[in-house]
This record gives structure tokens, sequence and C-alpha cells, in this order.
């Protein structure tokens, strides 16, 4: 199993706890956030964060507001939206502005992690994509 | 409710009454007003004229019988002055006199008579044996020797006929000795009999006694007359109107006057209903005009009071059915709220729950748990708790969805584009049930006004209730639209397992569903139903066990850009 590192952003303490537990447990790093600012500090501290868990409804700094910020700051991080039936509208305009996917609370632990599995798997090919390309650049460059 | 029907019913009728009450008060008072009023100025008006035109014939009739009394006194007192009493004593002198006094005036002269101051005719010219007649007894000598001439009333004297006389009295040698003509009554009475008006006016002369100088038409009682003459002054060149019943409760119409210097009195005399027969026929055309207008009115007033009432019952009627709508409409969208709100709320601490049982979960997969006799029960309630966790999400799901907003802003549609859409949404899940979706549209239909957003949650309802009824082994759903008086009608079509009669009376009905419990809410349909009744049309269903189910949607054209401005 490859090791994910993941934050986790929701204002739901309880629900965040527990989860970080389980994903903890399954082999996961688990940062949490409780806010959108919360989560962008995280990310600044941590460059190795792979796949965010952001939920849409959060007070303050709402789940679409966090994502431009996130995206805008940190552009290979990749985020998967977390939400109620009620916001699936700005889940699906998330996945517009850039999140991975979407998932519904409360959301089966295998098809999360699956998620993250992929997300993690995207995130990691664009690395290598762009190192390889930067690779290729400086070989370009030496050779030249 | 049986009771509220009669009470509406009741005050249906009392709004009858009062709307038939005020439209007859309210057009019969002015009418009957001006009718009166007018009625009331043409009646004076035309008493004013017709008294005006009594008196002015009766004046001029006056004057007529006045000048002709004058002129023949005139004549006799000019024969006395112009000859003697010698002369006129001769009896031949005064035949001659006579003679030529008729060939001046026909024949209104009928005799002429010389008398002494003892009353003793001594000379006569006429067609009686009048010679040597004494007078001294009779009323007109006694009169006539005491003043210069004398005018006498209408007697009948010694020959037995109407007549009256005209005497003069002349002085011969310190003698008084008179000179008298007898008037022909016949002559005198013409100048009368000529004043006839209508059918019943005619005219008389009486004297101050009463007695008649002329001979009336009909019977009259000539006191009346004398008593309002005594009593009463006002006169309008010396003329008198007086109106007053006689015997026979007739009213009459008299207009007198003063002749003779206030001896003779002329009196015309005529029926107050002849008199005033053009005012009574047109009061009467009048009338009849005011009833027959006033039962035109009545008639109307009942039938367009009920003709409005009936409107307003039916307004009524439709508002309540409105209101009702409306209440309900209400009341479905403050459960949808109320429904999203506990949903929301719900969900989080749902998915807590579940997340907690699943962490309790991930430790029981431990080891050391793997010793408990009980791993199993605790592995099954663990199950129990997300299975309905999960049903819990399911049906905040439901509630959401059902409490969200549709957009009800009416706009041009165009049917067949819309039902495109819907088909192209709903093909993927008919690919999955082995279903094909058909359509048959009618090319160029015109567009309607509707709201997009509920006629495609009427449509993907329908579509999505055809692929329900379809069985594992597919079938086809046909989706045809139509051109049907001034309606587009849709035809949803499937070849389903189709509904049973006991449900299909149902299925309209809120709440109503065959689903499972959890699969449906029993909303669509009465959505649906909801949508399409607001818009003027209506939603039919004919179905049949094995052979399918047709649902028929019919929407009007022309009233749907009504149901816009409403």
């Amino acid at each position: 199993m490859i090791k994910i590192t993941v934050l986790l952003v929701d204002d739901e303490v309880p629900f965040v706890e527990t989860m970080t537990k389980r994903l903890t447990k399954r082999g996961l790093t688990v940062f949490t956030a409780f806010s959108g600012n919360e989560a962008l500090k995280q990310l600044k501290e941590h460059k190795n964060m792979e796949v965010v868990i952001l939920d849409v409804k959060m007070p303050v700094m709402d789940g679409i507001d966090a994502l431009q910020e996130i995206k805008k700051q940190f552009p290979l991080v990749e985020v998967v939206m977390l939400t109620g039936h009620a916001t699936v509208e700005t889940a699906i305009e998330g996945m517009k502005l850039g999140a991975f996917d979407y998932l519904m609370k409360p959301c089966d632990m295998d098809i999360l992690i699956s998620k993250m599995k992929e997300a993690a798997t995207k995130k990691r090919e664009h690395e290598e994509k762009i190192i390889e390309a930067r690779i290729n650049e400086i070989a370009l460059r030496r050779s030249y | 409710m049986e009771n509220k029907k009669k009470s509406n019913e009741q005050y249906y009728k009392s709004l009858t009454k009062k709307l038939v009450l005020r439209i007859i008060i309210g057009a019969l008072a002015p009418m009957m007003i001006v009718s009166a009023i007018i009625l009331e100025q043409f009646h004076s008006a035309y008493t004013e004229k017709v008294h005006a035109h009594l008196g002015e014939l009766v004046l001029k009739h006056k004057q007529n019988i006045d000048c002709f009394l004058v002129e023949k006194l005139n004549d006799i007192q000019f024969l006395s002055k112009s000859f003697n009493f010698e002369q006129l004593s001769d009896e031949a002198f005064l035949q001659k006199r006579l003679t030529s006094l008729r060939k001046e005036y026909n024949t209104v002269f009928v005799d002429l008579g010389v008398i002494d101051e003892n009353g003793l005719q001594v000379a006569y010219a006429g067609p009686f044996k009048l010679l040597k007649a004494v007078y001294s007894e009779a009323d007109w000598f006694k009169n006539a020797i005491k003043s210069r001439y004398f005018v006498s009333d209408v007697f009948l004297g010694l020959r037995g006929h109407h007549h009256f006389i005209i005497a003069v009295r002349q002085n011969w040698h310190g003698k008084y000795w008179i000179l008298r003509a007898t008037i022909d009554f016949m002559a005198f009475n013409s100048l009368v009999e000529n004043l006839r008006l209508g059918k019943t006016g005619f005219a008389f002369i009486l004297n101050k006694e009463g007695k008649f100088q002329t001979k009336p038409l009909r019977d009259v009682v000539p006191d009346a007359c004398l008593n309002y003459i005594k009593d009463k002054n006002n006169s309008q060149n010396g003329i008198y109107i007086l109106d007053k019943k006689d015997q026979n409760g007739k009213k009459k119409i008299y207009v007198i006057s003063f002749l003779k210097n206030g001896d003779w009195l002329m009196v015309f005399q005529q029926d107050m209903a002849d008199a005033f027969s053009e005012l009574n026929r047109s009061q009467m055309i009048a009338f009849f005009i005011i009833i027959f207008a006033s039962i035109s009115i009545i008639t109307m007033a009942f039938f367009f009071s009920k003709k409005v009432v009936k409107r307003i019952s039916r307004t009524d009627r439709e508002k309540n059915m409105m209101n009702q709508q409306v209440i309900e409409t209400g009341k479905l969208a403050s459960i949808g709220e109320l429904a999203s709100g506990i949903a929301h709320e719900i969900n989080n601490p749902v998915a807590i729950m579940v997340e907690e049982a699943g962490w309790i979960g991930d430790l029981l997969e431990e080891e050391e748990f793997h010793k408990s006799e009980n791993l199993d029960e605790f592995e099954r309630a663990i199950q129990q708790i997300q299975t309905q966790g999960k049903r819990c999400k399911a049906i905040t799901h439901k509630l959401l969805s059902f409490a969200r907003k549709t957009d009800s802003r009416m706009q041009d549609i165009q049917i067949n584009d819309l039902i495109t859409e819907m088909v192209v949404l709903s093909e993927q899940r008919a690919k999955y049930s082995n279903v094909t979706i058909k359509t048959d549209f009618k090319k160029d239909l015109p567009s309607i006004m509707a709201s997009e957003s509920e006629l495609q949650q009427v449509f993907l309802n329908l579509i999505n209730n055809a692929l329900d009824a379809m069985d594992k082994n597919g079938g086809t759903i046909t989706v045809a639209t139509r051109l049907e008086n001034s309606s587009i009608v849709i035809d949803f079509a499937d070849d389903g397992s189709g509904i049973p009669i006991p449900n299909l009376a149902r299925i309209f009905d809120p709440f109503f569903t065959t689903k499972q419990v959890g699969k449906g809410t029993g909303l669509g349909l009465s959505i649906c139903y909801g949508i399409i009744n607001k818009l003027g049309g209506k939603i039919d269903v004919k179905s049949a066990i094995d052979i399918g189910t047709t649902f028929s949607i019919w929407i009007p054209i022309s009233t749907s850009s009504n149901n816009e401005s409403k």
C-alpha cells in the first residue's frame, strides 16, 4: 500500500478526529484542519501534502473559496470535495474549478480510500512528469 | 361542509336580493323623481296654458257680447233720438224703422215698441199682436222708466218666447216715453253657442239670480259659480277660473266673466278630463312608459343580479380552490424547508456516528478482540449501524432533493426541444435497463409559455416512471407530440407492466406509491399533476396490465400566455 499524505478539512471536530484515527490505522499520514485558513497554513508547513479532503460547507471560508485558494497556491495538490446532498451543485462547481472528485457524506471508507489513491497517483504522475521534463530540460541544456 | 354549503347558498341568496333591491332602487328612484318633476312641471305649465287659453277665449266672447249689446243699445238710442214720440207712435213709421233695422242687422231685432210712461204700448211693429199691451207691472218696465236706458234679462214675457229687451227712455213734453226693442233670443244665443271647445266645453250666460240668459247645452247647476263669485274677487282681466266637482263627482273647470256691467255672468264650462285631455293622454303615455321601464328594470335587475351572483360564486369557488392550492403548496414548501433543515442537521451527526462505528469496526479487527466470543455479534451490530446510517443518508438526500426549489419563471418553450433534452438525459439509465426511448414529434409545434424547470420535472418524472415500470427484459418508451384543437398533447407510452385498476384512481394522490419503502416518495405524479394543472392543462392515464401505460398531457396553447399574467 502506498503511503498517502492527506489533509482532512472539516469544521465538525468529532468527524475529523474519528476519520483521522481510521485513516491512520489504514496507513495514511493524516493532517487535520478545522477551517479553510487552517488548511492553507498546514499546506504551507507540509510541502509533501498530496490530497486534501475538503468539506464544502464550512463557516467563514467555505469549501469553494478554500479550493480556489489551494489551487492558486498549491496547484499540484489534489482536492476531493466532501458534500451533503444539497450541495452537490457546489461540489460540481468545485470540480469545474479543478477539484479531483467529490464524495457524499457519510461516505464509505473503501470508496474514500480508493478515491484518495487515485488522487495521489494523479498527483505523483504529474510530479513525475514535471521532474522528467525538468531532467530532460537540464539534460538537453548540458548536452547543448 | 354541508352547513358551509348551506350558509353559502344563503349568503348568495341574500346577495342576490340586495343586488336586486339596489339596482331597482338605484335605477327606479331617479327615473321616478325625474318623471315626477317633469310631469309636475308639464302639468302646471299645461294647466296654465289651458287656463290662459280659456281665459282669452272667454274674454274675447265677453267683449263680443258686450259689444253686441252696446251696439244694439246705441242703435235704439239713435232711433229714439232721431225721431220723436209722435213720429214713432205712428205704427207704419215704426214698421219702416224695424224693417230698415232688420235689413241692417239681419233678424236680430224682432220687434219695436213705443211705450208711454204708464206702461201702455202705444205703437208696435213686429210679428206679435202686442199693441196696447200694458207693461206697467213688468219688471223691465219698472227698471227702464227709472234710467235712461235698460237692457233686461231674458224672460218669457207676454209672448211666451225667450227674449230680452233693450229699452231707451226719452222725454216728450215733460213726459217719459220708452222705445224698446226685442232682441231675438236665437241670434243672441248663437253668440254664446259658438263658443264651444272639445266635446264638453260650452258657454252660457247667467243673470245675478242665477237664471239662464242663454240656452245651456247641458244641465248645469249654476249656483256653484255664483257662490264662488260672491266669495272671491281674485280676477285677472275680470276672468275667474274655478275647478269644481259637480253633483256627479265629475271634475269641471269653470271660466267666468262678468257681462253687461256686472249684471250678467258668462260662464264657460268644460269637463276637466276634456279640457286636459291632451295632458291626460300624455300622462297616460308617460305612465305606461314608466310602468314598462319599471318592469324591464326589475326584470333586468333580477336577471343581471342572478348572473353577477353566479359569477361571484364561481370566482369565490375558484378563489377558494386556489386558496386551498396555495395553502397546500405553502404547506408543501414549508414542509420542504423544514425537511431540508432537518436533513442538513441530521446528515452531519449521522456521518459522525457512521464513522465512529467504522472506527469500532477497525478496532475489532485487532488481534486481541479475536478471542472474544461475542466478536460476531459486535461485527453484526457495527454492520447494522452502518447500514442504518446509509439508510438515514438516503432519506435525508431524498428530503433535500424534494425541498429543492424549482425555477417557476415563465418562458417560451419549444416542447419538442425540451423533451429531446430530457430523453437524452434519461438515455444512460434506459441503456442499463435495456429500454429504448423513441420519439415521434409533430413538427413546428407552437411554443408555449411555461416554466422550463417545471416542465423538465414533469417529463423526467414520467420517463423515470416509465423506466421503473419496465421489468428486466426491457422494452420501448414512445414519446409522441401532437396538436389537438388548441392544445399540445404529449403521450408517454410504455409497454411495461401496467397499473392495476384500483391503483389507477390514486396515482395522482400525494404520497401514494407502490415502490418499496424508502425508494419512492409518492410525490412525483402529484407534483406533475399540480404543474400541469397550473398551466391550465390536464394529465390523464390509460393503462392495461401487461400491455403498458400511456400518460397523456394536454397543455393549452392560447391560455398558457394568460396564465403568465396571473
